[in-house]
């Protein structure tokens, strides 16, 4: 029997266990991966089945936890009531450069914090009020967000009309983001939405808005990072290669980014894309509308990094490509000697994923530099251009499961029994438990930068602390106990 | 203690109509009344005011219900019947539905409902969402009274909120007390709310006469029943109350579909038959072709 085969089978048996009806409509959200097929066969982007317990998210946690919170010098308001803001505070490990307070407020939280009252009789007059109020307390705030929760899509308030008014009194931009969680399937709404208020209420207004440095110059490299949150400091060890390569960074759209940068990025050239789910919108908007082109691009692991700056440079002069060749060779050496390092510690090694945006497919190759092997992966949220795009990733025969159940993930664990399960916090403990172990995917585990050459050298001696760690000695997983 | 709930179309004479009963209902039992329109109108004809401090407008300016006291905003009218408004926000912002279950429950824990016999809510229009459905949820109003006339539009309504009822009766205890025709003096109006009331599985409870006695009154903020006891028309409100009093028949509503209902109209001549309408368009095209 192949390995596809085996799987299939295997996807049979965890259907087994739901209703017919349940059974059905997960069937087509499991695969395997078939080397002559063009995608990996799953649909995805659908409702949720009622009963399962999903690790998805919400529109509001897609507009922003993702998108718009990791602007730092902008206030964030988390518009109703006060648990959606206060328990997805700091959750996402954005780091920035500012004076908390003072001059940004990444790791602050503002919410409205709605009251019987509020929902009676609107909450608008509430969100003016605490809108001059911040503006008062933080006067060096340059602009305002205003993620709608739940309740006020219900009771209808006009937050566009605040926004316009508070805009005109402050002289800064208010964004409304009608984000309510009950819209869409999964936070991948939320992004969208966030991406068409920058399209409709900040970049028509850019140039009234823009600061720009002084002396600045347009210059054929000038850059924009998009979708890189800067987890952990992500987007910091991307943009020093890309620096180092002979390009400008001007704008950092939205890990450690200014709302001015939000605004610099139509003077860019080219649009270097990381998370491709979160932020393709703006990228696909500003090519339709400023002539600006973009690129994926993937800086996990040396392999993708090299083939990644190659591609980045491939745009530009032959300075920029012979540049790009030389930070290469540069970094060639720390690279072998990391992978020279681990890879004895790691070869062979089996890992099964399931995380968001662009993980799944995008960490893939960084397993592989250090020996390891993929056997599945999933995105809690993807849509079927994900999967297109992971078809060029995955080998044969790998498991794919799109907003895997927990019911389905323990079960596919149980009998593929990886090495590592890379995922986020909800399967964290249940895993670990099992006697496997785990690293958090979306926070980095408290640790990071796992981007760029830097950040591979941290992504291998975690992942070895993790699998090498003579704690799992100890225990013994519950089935094989028996 | 029962709780009973006036419901009809906006505009029929729902208020005064429940608050003209009211007030002959208190020669009888001790009444509460709950208004639950934003418009807070259900109790001006008890106080004489022109409309009293509501529950949610008390709340908003205090900061949250648990800040007012109930003898705040429950107030004693004509004949000691007790009279009490939920409020509500202005046309066109926030949730009236919302304000409503908040205002129940602040009458329910602040303890509104001891020492009565009766109950009544007075609610605003059509059931438009979950909030107004509130007094016939379980453990609110056990019997509702559909105010409604002779007119389309009121009959659309009353068979609208027969299905509201119909949805509660069957998770709550909820039951349709009958059709209260309030009369517009249209042609044939008694034969036709009595032909909705069997088809709704219920009875026509009252035909209440049209009289000026009852305009005159309300100009002075009165019900007929104080502003002139010895009326005929006070009689047929107190009628009307002993009616309710001594109600036990008590239904589960069968609302019928829109078609049926505009087979009852045809029937009763207030619209033509599909047939009927043809002829009229063929004779204004032959008159327009000559």
């Amino acid at each position: 029997m192949t390995t596809v085969d085996q799987n299939k089978e295997l996807i049979k048996e965890v259907l087994d266990a739901y209703p017919e009806k349940a059974a059905k409509r997960r069937s087509k959200h499991l695969g395997v991966r078939e080397e002559e097929k063009s995608d990996c066969g799953v649909k995805s982007n659908k409702k949720s089945v009622p009963g399962v317990m999903t690790t998805r998210g919400c529109a509001y946690a897609g507009a922003k936890g993702v998108v718009w919170g990791p602007v730092k010098d902008m206030i964030h308001i988390s518009h109703g009531p006060v648990g959606c803001g206060y328990y997805s505070w700091s959750g996402r490990r954005n780091y920035y450069v500012g004076t908390t307070g003072v001059d940004t407020f990444g790791t602050m939280q503002f919410t409205s914090d709605f009251q019987e009252r509020d929902i009676v009789f609107g909450g608008d007059k509430k969100l003016k009020k605490l809108i001059d109020e911040l503006e008062i307390l933080f006067p060096l705030s340059q602009g305002t967000t205003i993620e709608s929760e739940c309740p006020v899509g219900l009771i209808g308030d006009d937050i566009e009309a605040v926004a316009r008014q508070k805009a005109e009194e402050t002289k800064k931009p208010v964004v409304p983001v009608r984000c309510e969680g009950f819209r869409g399937v999964s936070q991948s709404l939320g992004h969208h939405i966030a991406n068409d208020t920058v399209r409709d209420w900040v970049l028509p207004k850019a140039d009234e808005y823009r600061k720009l440095p002084e002396g600045f110059e347009s210059s054929p490299y000038d850059v924009n990072i998009i979708g890189d949150y800067n987890i952990g400091g992500d987007a910091w060890p991307s943009r020093m290669l890309l620096e180092a390569i002979g390009l400008r960074v001007i704008s950092q759209f939205s890990g450690d980014g200014s709302f001015n940068e939000t605004v610099m990025t139509p003077l860019a050239k080219l649009n270097l894309i990381h998370c491709y789910r979160s932020m393709n919108y703006i990228c696909r908007h500003m090519e339709e509308k400023y002539g600006i082109g973009w690129l994926e691009y993937n800086f996990f692991g040396p392999t993708q990094i090299a083939k990644s700056l190659r591609k980045i440079a491939a745009q530009f002069d032959e300075t920029i490509q012979a540049n790009a060749e030389k930070v290469i060779a540069e970094y060639q050496k720390d690279m072998d000697a990391i992978v020279e390092q681990y890879r004895p510690r790691l070869e062979g090694k089996t890992v099964m994923m399931m995380v968001g945006g662009l993980r799944p497919r995008h960490v893939i190759p960084a397993f592989e530099d250090l020996g390891m092997k993929v056997i599945g992966t999933g995105y809690e949220f993807g849509h079927n251009d994900d999967y297109k795009r992971t078809a060029d990733y995955v080998k044969e025969g790998t498991i794919i499961y799109d907003d895997v159940s927990g019911h389905e993930f323990e079960e596919f664990a149980k009998q593929l029994n990886p090495d590592l399960i890379a995922a986020g916090i909800k399967e964290k403990y249940v895993f670990q438990k099992m006697a496997l172990p785990f690293r958090q995917m979306h926070s980095w585990d408290y640790s990071g930068p796992y981007h760029g050459y830097h950040g591979f050298a941290v992504f291998a001696r975690d992942m070895d602390l993790a699998i090498n760690n003579p704690t799992w000695s100890l225990i013994e997983n519950p089935w094989a106990a028996k | 203690m029962r709780q009973i709930a006036f419901y009809g179309k906006g505009g029929i004479g729902k208020s005064t109509t429940s608050q003209n009963t009211i007030a002959a209902l208190s020669e009888l039992q001790r009444v509460m009344i709950v208004g639950c329109d934003p418009k807070a109108d259900s109790t001006r004809l008890m106080l004489h005011t022109k409309a009293q401090t509501t529950i949610l407008s008390l709340a908003a300016e205090r900061g949250a219900v648990e800040d007012i006291e109930l003898d705040e905003v429950l107030l004693t009218g004509y004949n000691n019947v007790r009279c009490v408004e939920s409020g509500g926000p202005e046309p066109g912002v926030g949730c009236a539905g919302r304000g409503i279950i908040t205002a129940i429950n602040f009458l329910e824990e602040e303890g509104a409902y001891e020492d009565l016999d009766l109950v009544s809510y007075d609610v605003l229009g059509d059931v438009v969402c979950g909030g107004f459905a509130m007094p016939i949820r379980e453990g609110k109003a056990q019997e509702i009274y559909i105010v409604t006339s002779g007119e389309m539009m009121a009959m659309y309504a009353a068979n609208n909120i027969a299905r509201g009822i119909l949805k509660y009766a069957q998770s709550g205890g909820v039951r349709l007390g009958g059709l209260i025709c309030n009369s517009r003096k249209v042609d044939k109006e008694i034969e036709l709310i009595e032909a909705l009331a069997d088809r709704l599985g219920t009875k026509m409870i009252h035909y209440v006469p049209r009289d000026n006695v009852v305009q005159r009154a309300e100009l002075r903020r009165m019900t007929v029943i104080e502003y002139e006891p010895e009326h005929s028309q006070a009689y047929e409100y107190r009628a009307l109350a002993e009616k309710i009093a001594n109600n036990k028949d008590l239904v589960i509503p069968t609302p019928i579909t829109m078609d049926e209902l505009e087979e009852l109209l045809v029937e009763y001549g207030f619209m033509d038959s599909d047939a009927e309408y043809q002829k009229v368009l063929e004779a204004d095209k032959t008159g327009a072709s000559v």
